[in-house]
């Protein structure tokens, strides 16, 4: 990983610290699968939601509301799908 | 000292006060300071607003009476009766008296308390909070929907941008900068961008970093809780008051920790063991499911230990709701669902949850007065402040939870100990504190050479693994029921463990937002909350509030394992040597009669 990129992907890391537990569960799972393979794309869609409070962001992840924009939407079904019921099925 | 160049670089920038942490108390401290015109940085890891005060839900408790009657002194009694009698009636009074104030204030800045129709605020029940000295429960919770510590943050961030409060975010605090004589003239602390060091340099430094419930295993807390304050003040030989108290939590997703609440069981969830055995029949057999926190953690604990417990490694029992019909469960509990699915891998209207007492707060910490001044023992005195440091909050001890927090208890320590740390450091730079005392060199070096210690540090321990070591140690020797011999051989091997801390490597050397490097800096700090509770847990032989041992004798003299007569009393924890020494419990209040020792009993 050259040094700009893991900087960019240390700044996301950090701010996926979260103030709930869930959260930060969450996020771990996401960047033990994804870290090497997050695009520009997806970069721009993590940090749209990482700017959003915790309830919200966690009532999106959870579930219990829906987002209308097609990038967040694919986003939260990222780290929806790293879910340990995702491994059962 | 012999430093190497790179990490000898450091600025050093002036302030009247610093605060370290912007959840509730220090935001709270904050307001106090800038009002008053003093030049205040406020240091944080994360954005104010993603601070863990955010997780709590249940409200402020404040006597207001708004929807009936209520009076400090009945909330003064709740509070010292939960504490098992260990919490100090002075600072108690102080709290439940400051409460109606605080919450109106907080109401002024802006915080969308929720409202009766007549427009006062509205007050919800909570456990423990009673009516006329533990008569009945009454309304005394202050909530804003299930999001109250978020509200609050927001009411209180916004009144210190507009009292303009010097934020500096994603900065990590490193050390105290503490002289010969015991003064405190700042921190050191690391901009996480840059990797930059600078000293922070102020005539009042005040500590609000919140708790460590990252010590255990099992925990409700966020990644961020990690003591930082708690750390630095042991390590700049403040003692640590009263860490043997954590509040577990009876149901927390095993290997996750994340809160399934006590409605799962009111709703007619069963606690089982491996066997399938509806086990709480045979401790608790009219209450059974529904006993008190304490009966049913102490009792999933001693299923899993006897080897009734569940998985590949019997460390859980199961939470079953399958016979429960599934609308119920989708209608009455909302997002029980979705959490069994994200983080037990277990869909729990077909199968039950795996379940393990959890970690949930810190009741002991940096020793405080009410005034919010740190204060050690000295020159003969066991309070004595500490000039230039003040703490509040979760990180401190006041002592106003003692043994056990009674709920929403919390968010008013943080904005009445937030606001009286405040207060002094402001009286404390108007009448004595002109000038900023000279800073403490050596304090510096020894801060920096940790830091350079960690950067060069070859064939050491991995942060990861050493952590995770501490947190199942912790979790398996100083849980929520403990054990003499669990307990002697705990502290042998978190002493081991400390050794390996003391040796951590990063492969990643890098400056801008290394993770790595943050990461093992807080397990500098949560190991120093790791020794101060395991020490402390084994050297307490009674039971009291959320300390409980196996071996503490319910007889006349000691009811439930209690032991006044040799340990009513505070422990202190000193970092050199392990060493502990032991203060008395404030029993006389401000202004009313004690409140006497009797058995705890609702």
């Amino acid at each position: 990983m050259d040094e700009v990129r893991k900087a960019r992907i240390n700044r996301l890391k950090w701010h996926c610290r979260r103030a709930l537990l869930e959260l930060d569960l969450v996020f771990d799972r996401f960047w033990e699968r994804y870290e090497d393979s997050l695009d520009a794309q997806g970069e721009a869609a993590l940090e749209s939601l990482l700017e959003l409070e915790d309830h919200d962001l966690w009532a999106l992840v959870s579930g219990r509301e829906a987002t209308d924009d097609s990038q967040l939407a694919a986003m939260i079904e990222r780290l929806r799908e790293v879910s340990p019921l995702a491994n059962f099925e | 000292m012999a430093l190497r160049k790179a990490i000898m670089n450091y600025t050093v920038r002036k302030f009247d006060a610093v605060i370290v942490g912007a959840g509730g108390a220090g935001l709270r401290a904050a307001i106090q300071l800038s009002e008053a015109g003093y030049k205040t940085a406020v240091l944080t890891k994360v954005f104010p607003t993603r601070s863990h005060t955010v997780a709590a839900q249940g409200g402020v408790a404040a006597s207001l009476g708004n929807s009936e009657e209520d009076h400090w002194h009945w909330h003064m009694y709740d509070t010292v009766k939960g504490s098992d009698w260990l919490g100090d009636q002075d600072a108690i009074e102080f709290m439940c008296r400051k409460a109606n104030e605080v919450v109106v204030e907080l109401e002024h800045y802006g915080m969308p308390f929720d409202r009766l129709d007549n427009g006062k605020i509205y007050q919800r029940p909570f456990g423990g909070h009673m009516s006329n000295f533990g008569e009945k429960p009454v309304r005394r919770s202050c909530a804003a929907a299930d999001r109250t510590g978020h509200a609050m943050l927001h009411a209180m961030y916004q009144r210190n941008v507009k009292v303009n409060t010097q934020f500096f975010v994603e900065w990590q605090a490193l050390d105290l900068v503490r002289d010969a004589e015991g003064d405190v003239m700042g921190v050191t602390a690391m901009d996480m961008e840059t990797g930059e060091i600078v000293v922070f340099h102020a005539k009042a430094t005040i500590f609000a970093t919140g708790g460590a419930g990252r010590i255990y295993y099992s925990s409700t807390n966020a990644f961020i809780n990690t003591g930082d304050g708690v750390g630095m003040a042991a390590r700049a030989g403040i003692p640590l008051e009263d860490m043997e108290f954590w509040q577990f939590h009876p149901t927390g997703v095993a290997g996750a920790g994340v809160l399934i609440t006590e409605g799962v069981r009111g709703e007619g969830g069963i606690l089982r063991n491996s066997a399938g055995e509806r086990f709480m029949e045979r401790y608790a057999p009219n209450a059974k499911d529904l006993a008190s926190r304490d009966v049913v953690s102490r009792a999933m604990t001693t299923e899993i230990n006897e080897g009734r417990g569940c998985g590949p490694n019997e460390d859980f029992v199961l939470l079953d709701i399958t016979h429960l019909p599934p609308e119920t469960i989708m209608k009455r509990l909302p997002g029980i669902h979705e959490i069994g699915i994200q983080f037990a891998g277990v869909d729990c209207l077909k199968e039950p949850l795996p379940v393990v007492p959890t970690c949930h707060y810190q009741m002991g910490g940096i020793p405080t007065n009410y005034s919010g001044q740190v204060v050690v023992p000295r020159g003969g005195n066991h309070s004595e402040p500490v000039l230039g440091f003040y703490a509040a909050g979760e990180c401190a001890c006041a002592s106003v939870h003692g043994a056990n927090r009674l709920g929403t208890n919390s968010l008013l320590d943080l904005l009445v100990f937030g606001k009286s740390a405040g207060e002094t450091a402001v009286n404390d730079l108007k009448n004595s504190v002109k000038a900023h005392k000279p800073l403490a060199q050596d304090a510096i070096d020894r801060s920096l050479a940790r830091v350079d210690r960690l950067n060069h540090q070859k064939d050491g321990a991995d942060v990861h693994e050493t952590r995770l070591a501490m947190q199942r140690t912790m979790q398996k020797h100083a849980g929520v029921f403990r054990f003499k011999d669990m307990l002697a051989e705990g502290v042998k091997r978190i002493d081991e463990i400390a050794g390996q801390v003391a040796q951590t490597q990063i492969k990643d050397k890098s400056k801008v937002f290394n993770t790595a490097r943050i990461e093992a800096l807080e397990l500098d700090n949560l190991i120093e909350v790791a020794k101060a509770t395991i020490v402390s847990a084994n050297a307490r032989t009674e039971s009291r509030g959320a300390h409980v041992r196996d071996d503490a004798t319910d007889t006349p003299e000691t009811p439930d394992g209690r032991d006044d007569r040799n340990w009513l009393k505070h422990t202190l924890w000193y970092r050199e040597g392990n060493r502990l020494d032991y203060k008395p419990v404030q029993m006389k209040p401000m202004s009313v009669d004690t409140i006497e020792l009797k058995k705890r009993a609702y």
